[in-house]
């Protein structure tokens, strides 16, 4: 989330090479070490964007009745807040963090497909103006919740054509991104680094990559599906003409699920790698980390349908859908014990990014297990589309994906801008943020058990107390998140200089770069024993 | 639930303890087979026992023969229909609390948005077989008291069942996004005994009957429009809008349509069968299964002599019977 | 850095900045927006998908010669190549799962839902519909004639297949170094491109007139437009694709070790021809 200010990034720039400065700079670049720092702040300005749609939703959800906002504007802004948090904010994050930290973490000079890699960068920002400009159309952004099931979403305007052209672009992103990444992993590790050396990050991305290449393109067809049933007479999802709404669901969840999993692994590779640094102890089970990742992968292609149980599928599929979601615990379960056993006799210490981690451990484990909860058909028939879900998805994502990206932003900033952060002031941002985090986000398990659906923007009396909590809660950790706004920009203009390896227990091959990272790294390849 | 606690405390033992290990010196060991082992099979083994209960609940609840009673129920942008197959009758329900609470303006009653005009009424101790549908979007039938959540949807039928054991009200809400009021959209299931049923089954059937009478008699233009008007509001104004000036391009406006102050009998039959273009129904759907045809021509009336159309045709119900057999 | 103008051999390339992706980004954003105000009938539409498209092939000259030009001065060295074809390769697959979702939602519409609006629960919103492929579902009335297998999408088989295998000749000559050959086999693949389009716009019209069949023949109608006419769209660039490498080889671009775009190209035909042999079988025939 740093930049490298021009003027020191030009002081090494070789004699012949002429580089456009200022503006031009960030737009024609092809250094990867640019293009992960343009992911990293595009990234945490959408954060921001669904962030404050995620504020509108609470303030209105603070007590029953209608306040502040339309019940179509709120469903609006929870479909947006929806799409730009996973499209926009986790989805760049883990994409920037890749572009940093392949090449140096492998090795090579630069990413395999320089400009390719500002074209995936630059598709964003764009497909994000066609997607918030869908507020500006004739019928508002589109309102039929992140999963745009038809046919609620053949009826809305135009803003819903816009939401599917960005989805096209923002999968064209994601795809030429993830081409690159494999090809870099594949092609340009370093001599000597086998592909069981590498570091665990890189594992989980390239396998991370291989899933986004995957499952893009299907999204991309199922959203053509969607623009042809609105525009141009097709049936696919209309019983009439002899379809069937339930099919987008199918094909939607063919890529949703396998999705949630794109937003957790880089976060899993994240945390591998701070765990091992601050237990100053080599990560537990290497091995069988990347074992447990690949069936994660491979089993993700596998579980779609438990996000459809109450359509009315036949029992011999919610079974199979059932027994194959709760498969996924064990690999995962392996991945959580692997970190704990690293942690076991470490000589461990507390940084920020440690307790990131840890934090993330905690909490991610929370949420999978409401996730396996949800995985049994009674119970999800019970719980499907009510805050039980809402409970589930945050603490898997929010403090699962976003905390483990916190960590790595604290964990890499020394390295990406040469300065160490104020660690007074990375420590409250993680204690505020994993308490506010709590206090938002556990109430709603309790809304969710007592029958409150998701996606209303009023409710029963009876649900107003833990409403109330959670939205007090979801404005505090939104104003703790200015904490970490601060922690970087203050690093950034005046932290400390940085040593080359400022944590100890760290031996991946970043931290043998002199700290900031120069422009260009490992021209020459380096060895790896 | 007791095996989540039971992880779960062990998962928050661990970390706890490690960080008492402040200061320790790393132990470098980083691979052990068996202790991999054993926390890959452990996990499986409580997964296997809890698939267990749950394949046998999955397998229970599948099964909706055998019922004593089936109810359709049909989901629409924004209220239920039920539909009672045995009996002959049904009725919407619909959200019955009034604006002003929602507004704030007044004080919310206890049942406020879970309460209806018309409750789902049906018998205690029988197995009633639910037959769940949507006529526009995606709905869902969703009554946690019951365990009971199935999807409406539209062009198919899903069956599901429910049984209660006491009788007394049970509440509940769409739970599937539908648009801009599903968050207004609620279920209420009333449970009677089975005499209490009987009587009012019978009492349904009888207002049937009186239904009858309405449409044989000729109507008075006021009342008419009286009625249309209320039959406007309920289904027409969510997309022409109580101005009558529909939301363009997507709804039209009926104030000063064509349609609206042309003849009367396409405009009976653009309401009775809905709008198709190349063959596909559009959002202006057929109203014939929905309305009465006392209210479509009460409806129609109210278009034809509301804001600026003064068309002065007064509806009869028989006019929109024969049009209905006309289009056979 | 790697372009190193004293000619020393890189140990990787990497690119200088460029403009043109912004460009391309730029172009989509226009195309995009400009498609959503089409297809809600704002007259502005259309010109704004036209600028688009023309920023877009802008776009495309540039980038494209661009690295044209850089791979003509030999500025790619064999570990570039090798990015080069995992490159290709994850695209390919890329698309191949595009495609998937379509027979995905082909063998969805057959196997269930059909079936399922035939089935007794259904009876009561739809008492008169009997499950059968092909159908337009039990809502529309217009009768319309399936397509065949047997006619022009067999000819078109045919076609697309020795396209393929005169692709290989082509490919075989330039390794052999027989420019001439290589000519003449890999304009020969094109023409059977071309002709397989013409035969397929062909088909279209007469689906259209003759058959009544139409996109918006129910399910039948969709499945089966969308996934000949992604997969026409996709001969289309192979097509094109193909042309370009035929002008650059004219131009004297390629030798035996050194061709990895005309490969490419290749690779790209072949997945397509695959594509339509799944389309046959799937969609005609069956
Ligand atoms: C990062 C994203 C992420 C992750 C990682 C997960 C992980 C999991 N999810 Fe979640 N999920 C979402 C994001 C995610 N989910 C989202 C966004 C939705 C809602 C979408 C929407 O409708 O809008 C959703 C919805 C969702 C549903 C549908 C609910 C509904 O709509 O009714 C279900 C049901 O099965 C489910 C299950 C699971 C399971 C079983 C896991 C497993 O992977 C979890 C595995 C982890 C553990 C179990 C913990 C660690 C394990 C151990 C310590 C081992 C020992 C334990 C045991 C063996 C018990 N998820
Ligand atoms: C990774 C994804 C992600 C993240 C990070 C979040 C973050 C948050 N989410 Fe969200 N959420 C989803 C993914 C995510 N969500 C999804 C997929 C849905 C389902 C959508 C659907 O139903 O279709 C959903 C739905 C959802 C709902 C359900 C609404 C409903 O069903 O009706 C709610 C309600 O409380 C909610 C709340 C929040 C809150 C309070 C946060 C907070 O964590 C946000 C905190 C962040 C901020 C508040 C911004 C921080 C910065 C500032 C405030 C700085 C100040 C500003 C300046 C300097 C300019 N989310
Ligand atoms: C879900 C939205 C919706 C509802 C509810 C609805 N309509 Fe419509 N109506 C439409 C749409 C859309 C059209 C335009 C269809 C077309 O021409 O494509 C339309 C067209 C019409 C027309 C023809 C107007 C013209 O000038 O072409 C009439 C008359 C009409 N509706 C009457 C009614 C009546 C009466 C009701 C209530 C009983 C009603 N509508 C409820 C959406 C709706
Ligand atoms: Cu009906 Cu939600
Ligand atoms: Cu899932």
């Amino acid at each position: 989330m740093s930049s490298i200010p021009h003027d020191h990034a030009a002081g090494h720039e070789h004699a012949h090479e002429h580089h456009p400065g200022g503006i031009m700079r960030w737009i024609t670049t092809t250094n990867h070490k640019d293009i992960g720092t343009l992911y990293l702040w595009f990234s945490f300005i959408m954060f921001i964007a669904g962030g404050i749609m995620a504020l509108a939703i609470r303030a209105e959800l603070f007590e029953p009745g209608l306040q502040l906002v339309e019940p179509e504007f709120f469903n609006q802004l929870n479909t947006v807040h929806g799409l730009i948090m996973i499209f926009g904010a986790i989805m760049p994050a883990a994409v920037g963090f890749a572009n940093w930290q392949v090449p140096m973490m492998i090795g090579a000079p630069d990413m395999a497909f320089g400009r390719l890699n500002n074209w995936s960068f630059w598709l964003l920002p764009f497909a994000g103006v066609l997607l918030l400009g869908s507020f500006l159309s004739p019928g508002g952004a589109p309102s039929a919740g992140w999963t745009l099931y038809p046919p609620l979403s053949v009826q809305t305007g135009m803003g819903m054509d816009m939401t599917i052209f960005a989805v096209h672009i923002m999968g064209a992103s994601s795809i030429m991104g993830s081409i690159n990444i494999i090809t870099t992993i594949l092609n340009m590790r370093a001599p000597g680094m086998t592909l069981m050396k590498m570091p665990l990050f890189v594992w989980t991305w390239l396998i991370t990559a291989y899933l986004l290449i995957a499952v893009m393109p299907v999204l991309a067809g199922a959203v053509t599906m969607l623009l042809t049933d609105r525009h141009f007479g097709t049936s696919f999802f209309n019983a009439a003409g002899g379809g069937d709404p339930v099919l987008f669901q199918h094909v939607f969840w063919f890529f949703g699920h396998p999705e949630v999993y794109i937003m957790i692994l880089p976060s899993f590779g994240i945390v591998s790698t701070v765990i091992p640094a601050f237990s100053r102890k080599p990560l537990f089970g290497y091995a069988s980390m990347v074992y447990a990742t690949a069936s994660i992968a491979i089993l993700s292609f596998l579980v779609w349908a438990h996000h459809m149980f109450t359509v009315g599928m036949p029992a011999a599929g919610q079974l199979f859908f059932m027994y194959a979601t709760m498969l996924i615990a064990v690999p995962t379960g392996v991945k959580v014990f692997n970190w704990l056993a690293t942690m076991w006799k470490g000589s461990m210490t507390f940084e920020t990014p440690m307790l990131f981690s840890i934090g993330f451990i905690f909490l991610f484990t929370m949420g999978g297990f409401t996730g396996l909860v949800l995985s049994i058909v009674p119970v999800d028939i019970s719980l499907h589309d009510t805050y039980y879900v809402v409970a589930h998805f945050h603490y898997v994502l929010v403090a699962g994906s976003l905390f483990a990206f916190f960590a790595g932003i604290y964990y890499w900033l020394p390295k990406w801008c040469g300065r160490m952060y104020d660690e007074t002031l990375g420590k409250w941002h993680f204690w505020l943020s994993f308490i506010f985090f709590n206090i938002t986000f556990f109430p709603m398990h309790f809304l969710g058990l007592a029958g409150m659906p998701r996606r209303v923007p009023d409710y029963a009396t009876q649900f107003t107390d833990w409403n109330a909590v959670a939205s007090i809660g979801a404005f505090g950790f939104g104003l703790s998140q200015l904490l970490l706004l601060v922690a970087v920009l203050k690093a950034i203009h005046s932290g400390p200089q940085a040593p080359a390896r400022p944590w100890e227990g760290a031996d991946t091959l970043e931290w043998t770069l002199p700290s900031p990272a120069p422009y260009h790294t490992f021209e020459t390849p380096p060895a790896v024993k | 639930v007791v095996i989540f606690i039971v992880v779960f405390a062990t998962m928050f033992y661990s970390i706890y303890a490690h960080r008492k290990s402040k200061g320790h010196v790393a132990a470098q060991f980083h691979e052990n087979t068996t202790v991999e082992i054993i926390w890959t099979v452990i996990p499986f083994i409580i997964l296997v026992l809890m698939a267990w209960p749950a394949t046998r609940t999955v397998l229970a609840m599948k099964d909706t023969s055998a019922a004593d009673l089936t109810v359709k129920i049909t989901g629409s942008q924004w209220k239920w229909n039920y539909d009672y197959l045995n009996d002959g009758f049904g009725y919407f329900s619909e959200l019955s609390t009034p604006y002003a609470q929602i507004e704030n303006r007044e004080k919310k009653n206890e049942h406020y948005l879970l309460e209806v005009d018309r409750p789902l009424v049906v018998p205690v101790n029988k197995k009633i077989r639910l037959l769940i549908t949507s006529s526009d979007v995606i709905h869902a039938w969703y009554l946690p008291s019951a365990g009971v959540q199935q999807d409406a949807i539209p062009g198919f039928v899903r069956d599901d069942w429910m049984k209660f054991e006491k009788t007394g009200t049970y509440r509940g809400q769409c739970a599937k996004i539908c648009g801009k009021e599903h968050g207004y959209m609620p279920i209420v299931v009333e449970v009677k005994s089975e005499p209490e049923y009987a009587a009012w089954v019978a009492d349904q059937k009888k207002k049937v009957a009186v239904a009858g009478g309405e449409v044989d008699k000729t109507w008075d233009i006021k009342d008419l429009t009286a009625r249309g008007e209320k039959v406007y509001a309920a289904n027409c104004a969510a997309c022409h809008q109580a101005n009558g000036k529909g939301l363009p391009p997507a709804f039209p406006p009926l104030d000063s349509s064509k349609v609206a102050t042309g003849p009367k009998l396409a405009h009976i039959s653009t309401v009775l069968n809905g709008v198709t273009r190349d063959g596909k129904p559009t959002a202006m759907v057929a109203w014939k299964g929905t309305l009465s045809d006392v209210d479509i021509a009460a409806v129609v009336t109210y278009e034809r002599n509301s804001w600026s159309n003064h068309t002065g045709d007064a509806i009869q119900p028989s006019e929109v019977a024969s049009a209905k057999v006309a289009a056979k | 850095m790697s372009t190193n103008p004293t000619g020393a051999a890189p140990y990787y390339f990497v690119p200088k900045p460029s403009y043109w992706p912004i460009t391309g980004s730029f172009a989509l954003l226009l195309m995009g927006f400009g498609a959503a105000c089409w297809f809600n009938a704002y007259a502005a539409g259309p010109w704004l998908v036209l600028a688009g498209f023309c920023v877009l092939l802008t776009m495309m000259f540039g980038w494209f010669g661009r690295v044209i030009d850089e791979s003509e001065h030999r500025m790619y060295n064999a570990k570039v190549d090798l990015s080069f074809r995992w490159g290709m390769s994850w695209f390919i697959f890329s698309e191949v799962m595009f495609f998937a979702a379509f027979f995905g939602a082909l063998f969805y519409v057959r196997n269930m839902s059909v079936p399922d609006l035939g089935g007794l629960d259904q009876k009561l919103l739809w008492p008169n519909f009997t499950p059968a492929w092909p159908t337009n579902g039990p809502y529309l009335k217009d009768v319309f004639t399936p397509m065949e297998a047997i006619g022009i999408p067999l000819l078109n088989t045919i076609i697309l297949v020795t396209s393929g295998g005169t692709l290989t000749v082509a490919h075989h000559a330039l390794k052999a170094g027989h420019r001439g050959a290589l000519k003449a086999w890999l304009l020969a693949t094109i023409v059977l491109g071309f002709t397989f389009l013409f035969l397929q716009a062909y088909e279209y019209t007469n689906a259209y007139s003759a058959l009544n069949l139409k996109l918006s023949t129910g399910v039948y109608g969709s499945t089966f437009f969308m996934l000949t006419g992604f997969h026409g769209f996709h001969v289309t660039i192979g097509a094109l694709m193909l042309s370009v490498m035929l002008a650059r080889i004219l131009r004297g671009h390629f030798d035996a070790s050194h061709h990895f775009a005309f490969e490419a190209a290749a690779w790209y035909w072949h997945f397509v021809d695959v594509v339509w042999l799944l389309l046959f079988i799937l969609v005609y025939w069956m």
